[in-house]
């Protein structure tokens, strides 16, 4: 088994899904068995191979540097930004307080 | 070498410092969203959908912004990467709504290159020193919380999420609190030359990220902490004070010091660990499926190195060579670009009329200012208007008195009052009656009152007593109420006393 | 008259275009078959005022005599991926209920533009992770067919874009959109014997569409001929500059090109696809395939792609890691669920939101992403899977010299019943292991009804073509659409 209990729990943590226990246990078989699968990618011989960075030949467009060009990129638009938050309060999102 | 040195209890102790500088980049718009960066907002009202995470928002790059970094990396002479790309940085905050930053990893937009930082004996600084830069990537502003507006909720406001910074990561070549804050000051002179961020600390255009960890001089490097978001010369100095003699006490008792990230208190000058930072470590940086490759052609980087402007250590190098300039004079006219950028058109101005070369005419514009004018300036306080400051008014002055038609003195009071009303220098020597007097025939009938009234004095001097010709000089200043033009004055009387 | 919900695309919008029908005379009969359709699941919400606003809007038009777009009149299923502006957008997640965009995606857009209306947003896998449409929080969408011996089990539509593909089979809507990361528009074609097209990556933009694994994901159409996937995919396609992958280059005309002689043309047939354990009425169909394709006069030839049985696991490498960073958003912060437990602090409050809002298939892909990307697993696993990767599509390349276009079933089995796959996550997976090679190449591919197999059951075949040649595809499915002559359509129990 590659994965066991403890690690699926810090990676649920890292993913911040909480998981009770039950469901951790559940868990580790499943993403074992799965993880076991895909090593089979260990028999590739990559040596000589660079990871795909582009699937399509295609290199990086740049934008203006324009504000508000198009509304659908544009800032100035608080309303929309905030019509489906669970807390909006005087403009801003609200989150349970932060110590830093 | 720097040898400042921490003194421990068991003996003496070397710092070593690197600094990550995260720069605003200037830019009208985001990095990758159209929302204005202008600072000061009311909040959330320059942000985009893309900027909120909205579902299926995606990140377009802003040209801009890619070009200030490149801009700025030539400008430390370093290493440009024609091909680079956007990593994502994963982690949750509620500052970060895409839940990971785009940053640059694994290939950052500039490498290696370095700047100097200037000998400053008193600042323990013996020399010029060169400090290594690592790289400088792009990336992502966060935005802010605020805890203090409601007792249970903390609040988030995007204006600044998206923004675009370079993140200048030096090397850890510094070894003093001094050395790091000549670093601080001389790259935000860089970044201010090259117009790539206005270095504006306190509205956060510029943090460093202070490393600091401690050695026995000489030994391998000690484990660091981070200290995150110092935002002046002053705090970066203090944050260096502070965590270097505390790993020192902590080593000292038996300790370790544990690599972490710090939070600066500018009230008490100290440094806590970040408890919200506690699992940051992992942030599982992975290439950003939204975005290309970002390859750079030959037109690109031809126009970011062709609209460069002449940088800080070329322009102090000219000044003295060229300008003839001392320099002291040189360092401080390019310390800043508000400096040099007056000075320089003075000088122009003040060459142009007084038909001589700016070589010509440097050292007096020089002088003019970076002591007369701001001597005036200080003295008057509010009640100059530093926009009648014109390179005009100043160079008029500056030609009426190498024409000896004012005194140095007459320079300052006009310029007094051009400072307060606007007036044109010329009209107000006219009508102050601030000009010196060079007509030679009614300087010669006051000379003769002078000598006819001091004849005793007149035979001294002739007996040999030379010390008594700035007499005859003051006296006859005095009787023509100091507008005599002095050459003029020194001249006659020469020739009167034979 | 004919029904008008049997009309596909192309012959409503002729028929609008025509004035046989109104475009409003055609909304209202699909608003009935949709709400007739309820137990198929297929919609987590219908929109029938848009469609009829969309409909008037046409009328209107061709009443003012002006030109009507490619899509005039044809009212259409949306996977609720795509979000629009104004109408509820899920991903079939707990974690977006209640979320009402304030945009519009581009593609959608480009459809309403060319005068489509939608019926309603589509049911499918939960953040389209899924093949059999199980893991949507909306409940599982039922396929329309059934065994032919009467057995009534409920059969899975496929998926993730199984609401798709269920309403189009079903005749409640003429087409719909799908988006298709690892086969989720070719999978559910080939399972309720419709047609489905992802075209080269790029082509279609994602802006405004929920993101699943950003390097991967297309929009594409599913519908019931070759003509009405290349009328439909030419109204969504399109160069979008908020989309940083979107290919700047000219739609083709598609439609106006189609055509089914292949004389000159070299199909590939890759010996890697003929698997152990393949359906032998699956192998059944790709022979018919390569006949029928012969028979329109392309040269049959064999191919390898010797990468192809590491596409699968490099897949679920690179796709759960893309995912469980795209899918960080979901926080509780700025919409959707959020779950606040008693002293709950801010990270408590995402791992709760989290939890509750996502479903077990969703939170195992996190899970799988989140690993292979944490410190140390990184370049054993994530770069090593993008190296197979570049190999993969290297091995397309290769074979592009040899071929024109490949011809291969699009699964390995027919349509399964719910359920019986649901507690084996791999056996799931391998439902894709026919579908994922393209998607990981992002190559033009699709997806045509064949055959029926021995239990009345839809069987597809799959086209891959070159990358920007979705014209190669569409014209070899539209020569094995002439020659299958699929005409079985499920008998109506819902
Ligand atoms: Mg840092
Ligand atoms: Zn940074």
């Amino acid at each position: 088994m590659s994965v066991d209990q403890t690690t699926v729990a810090k990676i649920a943590s890292l993913a911040r899904i909480k998981m009770s226990e039950d469901e951790l246990a559940r868990m580790a078989p499943e993403l074992s068995q799965i993880l076991d699968w895909v090593e089979q990618l260990g028999e590739v011989d990559t040596s000589q191979v660079e990871p795909m960075t582009a699937v399509i030949p295609n290199t990086l467009r740049l934008r203006d540097d324009v504000i508000d060009a198009d509304p659908l990129t544009g800032g100035d638009r608080r309303d929309a930004v905030l019509a489906n938050a669970p807390a909006a309060e005087h403009g801003f999102f609200g989150v349970p307080k932060v110590i830093e | 070498m720097s040898s400042y040195r921490i003194q421990g209890a068991t003996g003496e102790w070397e710092v070593v410092i690197g600094l990550e500088v995260h720069a605003q980049v200037t830019s009208n718009a985001k990095l990758f969203s159209g929302a204005s960066t202008e600072f000061g907002a009311e909040p959330n009202t320059q942000v985009s959908l893309i900027d909120a995470a909205m579902p299926g928002m995606l990140p377009v790059p802003n040209r801009e912004c890619i070009r200030q970094a490149v801009r700025t990396g030539m400008a430390i002479e370093a290493v440009i990467n024609r091909w680079s790309r956007f990593d994502r940085k994963n982690y949750f905050y509620a500052d970060l709504p895409q839940g990971y930053q785009i940053s640059q990893l694994y290939h950052p937009l500039v490498g290696e290159g370095s700047l100097t930082i200037e000998a400053d004996e008193k600042a323990g600084i013996p020399q010029d020193k060169v400090i290594g830069v690592e790289r400088i990537h792009v990336e992502q502003d966060a935005g802010k919380l605020m805890h203090d507006q409601h007792p249970t909720m903390s609040y988030v406001d995007l204006n600044r999420c998206g923004v675009a910074l370079m993140e200048i990561v030096s090397r850890p070549d510094m070894r003093s609190p001094a050395e790091a804050g000549a670093y601080v000051r001389k790259l935000r002179t860089i970044l201010r030359y090259v117009g790539s961020c206005d270095g504006n600390m306190e509205e956060g255009s510029m943090r460093a990220d202070v490393n600091v960890s401690v050695r026995r001089p000489g030994e391998e490097l000690g484990i660091r902490t981070e200290t995150k978001n110092v935002n002046s010369v002053r705090f970066v100095m203090q944050t260096i004070e502070y965590e270097a003699r505390r790993q020192v006490d902590l080593i000292e008792d038996g300790g370790t010091v544990v690599q972490e990230t710090r939070l600066f208190d500018p009230n008490t000058g100290t440094t806590r660990s970040m408890r919200s930072k506690e699992d940051a470590h992992d942030y599982r940086y992975f290439p950003d499926p939204d975005l290309l490759p970002l390859e750079l052609d030959d037109a690109f980087l031809e126009e970011c190195r062709a609209s460069l402007p002449e940088l800080p250590d070329a322009k102090r190098r000219r000044y003295v060579e060229e300008l003839g300039l001392s320099d002291y004079n040189a360092a401080v006219l390019t310390a800043e670009v508000e400096t040099f950028a007056r000075f320089e058109t003075l000088l122009a101005e003040t060459a142009k009329r007084l038909g001589k070369s700016e070589k010509d005419a440097a050292t007096q514009v020089a002088n003019w200012s970076l002591s007369v004018a701001p001597g005036v300036m200080n003295a008057l306080g509010d009640e100059a208007n530093p926009a009648h400051a014109t390179a005009e008014a100043q160079a008029a002055i500056l030609q009426m008195q190498t024409a000896g038609e004012i005194s140095g003195g007459q320079a300052k009071e006009i310029f007094e009052i051009v400072l307060k009303t606007g007036r044109e220098p010329a009209e107000i020597a006219e009508t102050e009656g601030l000009k010196q007097q060079s007509d030679t025939g009614a300087i010669e009938a006051e000379i003769d009152k002078v000598l006819a009234a001091n004849a005793d004095k007149v035979e001294e001097y002739r007996g040999g007593k030379d010390k008594l010709f700035g007499f005859f000089v003051g006296q006859t200043m005095k009787a023509t109420q100091g507008k005599a033009n002095p050459a003029v004055v020194n001249e006659l009387l020469k020739a009167k006393l034979g | 008259m004919t029904e008008l919900t049997e009309l596909g695309v192309k012959a409503i919008r002729d028929g609008v275009a025509a004035g046989d029908f109104t475009a409003r005379e055609v909304a209202e009969a699909h608003n009935t078959a949709v709400a007739a359709g309820g137990a198929l699941n297929a919609f987590i919400v219908t929109t029938p005022d848009h469609a009829l606003a969309a409909a008037e809007k046409v009328d209107a038009a061709r009443a003012a005599g002006k030109q009507l777009g490619a899509m005039a009149g044809v009212p259409i299923g949306m996977k609720d991926l795509f979000a629009t502006q104004g109408v509820q957008t899920t991903a079939a997640s707990h974690i977006l209920e209640g979320f009402t965009p304030e945009y519009e995606s581009t593609v959608s857009q480009n459809l309403w533009s060319a005068g489509a209306g939608m019926l309603g947003k589509l049911n499918l896998d939960q953040f389209a992770m899924g093949s059999s449409n199980e893991t949507s929080y909306f409940g599982n969408v039922i396929s329309p067919w059934r065994h032919k011996d009467g057995g009534n089990a409920d059969l899975a539509p496929g998926g993730s874009s199984g609401g798709s593909s269920a309403v189009v089979a079903a005749r409640i809507a003429p087409a719909a959109t799908g988006t298709d990361t690892g086969g989720s528009i070719r999978q559910p074609a080939a399972f309720t014997g419709i047609c489905g097209i992802k075209p080269t990556y790029g082509r279609c933009s994602r802006w405004g569409v929920v993101a699943f694994a950003s390097s991967l994901d297309q929009a594409g159409p599913m519908a019931r001929s070759v003509e009405d996937c290349a009328i439909m995919l030419g109204a969504m396609a399109g160069f979008d500059p908020k989309d940083s992958t979107s290919l700047d280059l000219p739609v083709p005309e598609w439609e106006a090109n189609l055509s089914a002689d292949l004389r000159g043309k070299k199909v590939g047939v890759p010996k890697e696809y003929r698997m152990e354990g393949t359906d032998p009425e699956i192998l059944d169909s790709w022979e018919r395939g390569k006949e029928w394709l012969r028979d329109a006069g392309a040269e049959v030839v064999d191919i390898s792609l010797p990468h192809t049985k590491y596409a699968l696991p490099a897949y679920y490498i690179i796709a759960p890691a893309e995912a469980s960073s795209n899918l960080a958003r979901y926080d509780g912060v700025r919409y959707g669920l959020r779950e606040l437990p008693d002293g709950a602090g801010l990270q408590d409050m995402y791992a709760a939101t989290r939890a509750a809002g996502f479903g077990d298939e969703v939170k195992r892909r996190i899970l799988i992403g989140t690993y292979v990307l944490s410190a140390g697993f990184y370049d054993a696993y994530y770069n090593q899977a993008q190296r197979v990767r570049t190999l993969i599509a290297r091995d397309f390349e290769k074979a592009w010299a040899q071929c024109d276009v490949i011809l291969a079933p699009t699964t390995p089995t027919a349509a399964f019943a719910l359920g019986d796959k649901m507690d084996d996550p791999l056996a799931m997976y391998l439902n894709d292991v026919f579908a994922v090679p393209a998607s990981l190449a992002g190559l033009p591919a699709m997806s045509v009804p064949a055959m029926l197999n021995g239990n009345g059951l839809p069987l597809g075949l799959q086209l891959i073509g070159k990358a920007f040649d979705e014209q190669g595809v569409l014209n070899a499915g539209l020569a094995i659409q002439q020659r299958a002559a699929f005409d079985a359509q499920p008998e109506k129990w819902w």
